[in-house]
């Protein structure tokens, strides 16, 4: 009966229908409890800053993975986001904001380029982001050469600390905050299904009047855009511009994997990657805290990723089977 | 009495509870070519499964040339010197043509000489297949089978979709196969290739053969007749039972949707007809004669080459699928994987058209979805206990679903692609009854099926459609699976004289 309450409410279907977000989330709550007897002082605001940049490109990242694609240029993009920020910076400080907003609005134009040329070419979208792997790679480096320029106080201050208890870090606020406001509209938009749609089925997403080409270069778009928040937050943590990209997009797909999103299109959300990039990061955290040396550590988080996918896979069969 | 070549008999094959094949033989004589004939669900393409070794029967002797064969692989049929040739080319598309020669260690002069003789001169070997065009393709795989001058060469529907130049090659070259001590089994839907070329004919009807019938003029009816079997002693009894009320139409109506010669592709031809209110317009073909093209063409997928498509008389040109839908003209594919979101849910998948035809990117209306959603499903009865991924529902209720999602007042027009292929029969009724309904209602229907009984129980009326025409059209209560059949195998003539005794016995009885 209570169950049945519960699955009637807007929580409860939540988590019946994303059982697989809500086990990461449970992974995590386990993983932060041992690293909290394992050093008592660790608190999640250094996790959430140290986060914050690639959780805004695994969600970015799983927006296209959603609609069938991937978007292999987004550290490439965070970079020239970053440098482009941290350059204004240095030179205009008192136009602070309408350079952030002017930033953003250059992430969704380097995302809609990508689209219009994966939807134009025909190429497959790995090889054409790829290509633009390189592209903007090289654009970030015309722009600043070393790394340098400048960040705003006002970007530091919104994503570092926390907001009254320790729990609740301002930079998992303004990531939560950013990401609910543009994907929960959305996702109930006809654009969120659409983007869905075309990544599940793309003959019968056409044959249903979706328009496919359009969706693409969209997802495309938002990929981009949710890039240009990770260039930001780069900018606002290390306090300058850095050409060389990150290593983002690796970080960005393994976030997707282990965060239920299908490589194969239309199943997921972004939450579960960006718990995802959470379990990366404080797993990272735990190897060190008990002293496992550096290389080694690569390799137990690659092990850990691969048997968490397998069992979610194994948990899904068996659930189909019943 | 010569020694037979090929002696297959007493052939079971079962697939769980199924039984597609009972009791099925052929005799093929050597140096004949012997036609193997029978309806969709016949146990044609299962018994050719066993005759290539690609499946094993439970039961049943083959004996190839006075030896028990016992193939697993059609590696090992094509050892002991039988070949066959399909519809799809079984050629490598990234090698060359001489790699694919290699591959399966043809002798190239002796390719050459029969590619030559089937009408292709001077092809370069060294081409990759994949820039080949796909009837060259198919004369490629042709030429190879008999470059190894196999004693028995099957070919399933080697003519099929062949321009007619290299046609009449492919027709000379099984011709001359008569007479040598090398036999051809030859698997066509075209009732007049059969007559024109064939000795024998062997006909299966659910998983028996039938009949083996010399062909001589005359013969294709005895053959359809074989074909047909209970199915039309059946189709007889019912044919004096009362048929549905149908809503009669003004003849001068301005029809819904209208095709006017329309022509894409290289199936469809020349397709004109006229769709009307409250009419539910059966269509009937074989596979592969532009009927693929004429629901692409009207559902806005493919623009048309030529020709024009009409709606309440005002031309219309549909650019994308969405054009249609906002036109009120909506497509059920018959395969439901082309037609839903698998991985997503039965209200997602309900949701998708019906946003499609907004013109707006903007907010879906909760409530109103919600409620539209839950009428589509309380509507067609849809079992919604696995709701949220739509590929666990069972096959009849991911049918349900892609009809579920174009229940709508603004849908005018429903195009039906074999609605009803591979589904349970009560479901099948659930449809039959759905389709009526919608008619019933004012809605325009077309419907392709497969299963020719549906057009009598279903339809108003009935366009039969053969190489990329209408060849007829007659009411649905003179449509009987035999003419239907005979039309549909472009047997004009015969088609002529049956029309003219229903005429004259319209209960149906003409004898």
């Amino acid at each position: 009966m209570t169950r049945l309450a519960a699955a009637r409410g807007g929580l409860g279907r939540w988590a019946r229908g994303d059982s697989w977000t809500v086990g990461l989330i449970v992974i995590f709550a386990a993983l932060f409890v041992f690293t909290k007897i394992l050093r008592p002082t660790y608190g999640l605001d250094a996790l959430a800053i140290a986060s914050l940049p690639v959780a805004f490109a695994a969600a970015g990242q799983a927006i296209v993975v959603i609609s069938g694609g991937i978007d292999l240029s987004i550290g490439s993009v965070m970079a020239l986001t970053n440098v482009i920020a941290a350059s204004l910076l240095l030179s205009y400080p008192e136009l602070s904001v309408p350079i952030v907003i002017f930033v953003m609005l250059v992430g969704l134009l380097i995302g809609a380029i990508n689209g219009v040329l994966v939807v134009v070419s025909r190429v497959p979208d790995i090889v054409v982001t790829l290509a633009m792997l390189f592209v903007w790679a090289g654009v970030a480096l015309l722009v600043l050469g070393t790394p340098g320029g400048a960040s705003t106080s006002w970007l530091r201050q919104i994503s570092s600390g926390t907001l009254g208890i320790e729990l609740i870090p301002r930079a998992l606020v303004v990531l939560l905050a950013i990401v609910g406001v543009v994907w929960i509209p959305l996702r109930r938009s006809r654009l969120g299904l659409s983007i869905y749609a075309i990544g599940s089925n793309r003959l019968a997403a056409f044959r249903s009047g979706v328009n496919v080409e359009g969706t693409k270069i969209a997802a495309y778009a938002l990929t981009g855009f949710f890039a240009s928040l990770g260039g930001l937050a780069l900018t606002a943590s290390t306090g300058i511009g850095t050409p060389i990209p990150g290593p983002y997009l690796l970080l960005s797909v393994a976030a997707i994997v282990l965060g239920g999103v299908s490589l194969a299109g239309g199943r997921g959300g972004l939450l579960g990657p960006i718990v995802g990039i959470y379990i990366l990061g404080i797993i990272r955290a735990d190897l060190t805290f008990i002293g496992m040396e550096p290389a080694f550590s690569t390799v137990i988080q690659g092990v850990i990723m691969v048997v968490v996918v397998m069992v979610g896979a194994y948990l899904t069969l068996r659930r189909r089977l019943a | 009495m010569t020694e037979l070549l090929l002696d297959a008999s007493g052939v079971v094959k079962r697939y769980g509870s199924v039984t597609a094949l009972r009791d099925a033989s052929l005799s093929i004589r050597p140096g004949e070519i012997h036609a193997l004939m029978g309806a969709n669900g016949a146990g044609k393409s299962t018994f050719v499964k066993v005759l290539t070794g690609a499946v094993r029967p439970d039961a049943g002797t083959i004996i190839l040339r006075g030896q028990e064969r016992q193939a697993h692989s059609p590696a090992e049929a094509r050892r002991s010197g039988m070949v066959s040739v399909y519809q799809e080319p079984a050629i490598l598309p990234d090698l060359t043509v001489l790699e694919n020669l290699v591959l399966t260690e043809t002798p190239v002069e002796a390719f050459r000489t029969q590619l030559d003789d089937l009408g292709i001169k001077n092809l370069d070997l060294r081409a990759h297949a994949r820039n080949l065009p796909l009837a060259t393709l198919r004369v490629i795989d042709l030429a190879r089978a008999l470059a190894i001058e196999p004693d028995v060469l099957l070919l399933d529907e080697m003519t099929a979709a062949l321009p007619a130049d290299l046609t009449a090659g492919v027709l000379e070259a099984i011709a001359r196969q008569r007479g040598t001590s090398r036999s051809v089994i030859f698997i066509s839907h075209r009732m007049l290739e059969v007559a024109g070329l064939c000795d024998r004919a062997t006909v299966l009807r659910d998983g028996s053969t039938v009949g083996v019938v010399d062909v001589s003029p005359g013969a294709e009816h005895e053959i359809v007749d074989l074909m047909l079997g209970s199915a039309r002693e059946g189709e007889e009894r019912g044919a004096t039972a009362p048929s549905a009320p149908r809503t009669a139409q003004a003849a001068d109506a301005t029809p819904r949707l209208s095709a006017r010669n329309l022509a894409a592709g290289r199936n469809l031809v020349d397709v004109s007809f006229d769709l009307h209110e409250g009419e539910v317009l059966g269509l009937v073909a074989l596979e592969g004669q532009g009927q693929d093209e004429l629901f692409d063409v009207l559902s806005g997928q493919v623009r048309p080459e030529s020709g024009q498509v009409l709606i309440d008389g005002g031309a219309v040109h549909f650019g994308h699928p969405s054009d249609a839908i906002r036109a009120g003209v909506v497509l059920v594919p018959a395969d439901r994987s082309s037609a839903l979101l698998m991985q997503r849910s039965v209200r997602e998948n309900v949701a998708l058209p019906r946003l499609a035809g907004v013109r707006s990117w903007g907010l879906i209306n909760v409530g109103e979805e919600r409620r539209q959603v839950g009428a589509a499903i309380d509507r067609l009865q849809i079992d919604t206990r696995a709701q949220a991924e739509v590929q666990r529902l069972s096959g009849g209720n991911q049918q349900k679903v892609t009809i579920a999602r174009w229940l709508s007042s603004s849908v005018r027009t429903y195009l039906f692609y074999d609605p009803t292929r591979g589904i349970d029969i009560r479901t099948k009724a659930e449809i039959y009854d759905l389709v009526r309904e919608l008619a019933g209602a004012g809605a325009a229907v077309l419907l392709l099926t497969s299963e020719l009984e549906e057009i009598k129980r279903v339809c108003d009326r009935a366009i039969v459609v053969f190489g990329g025409t209408v060849v007829d059209e007659m009411p649905a209560d003179v449509a009987d699976e035999p003419t239907l059949l005979r039309s549909a195998h472009g047997l004009e003539a015969a088609m002529a004289a049956v029309a003219a005794s229903a005429a004259a016995a319209p209960d149906g009885q003409a004898s």
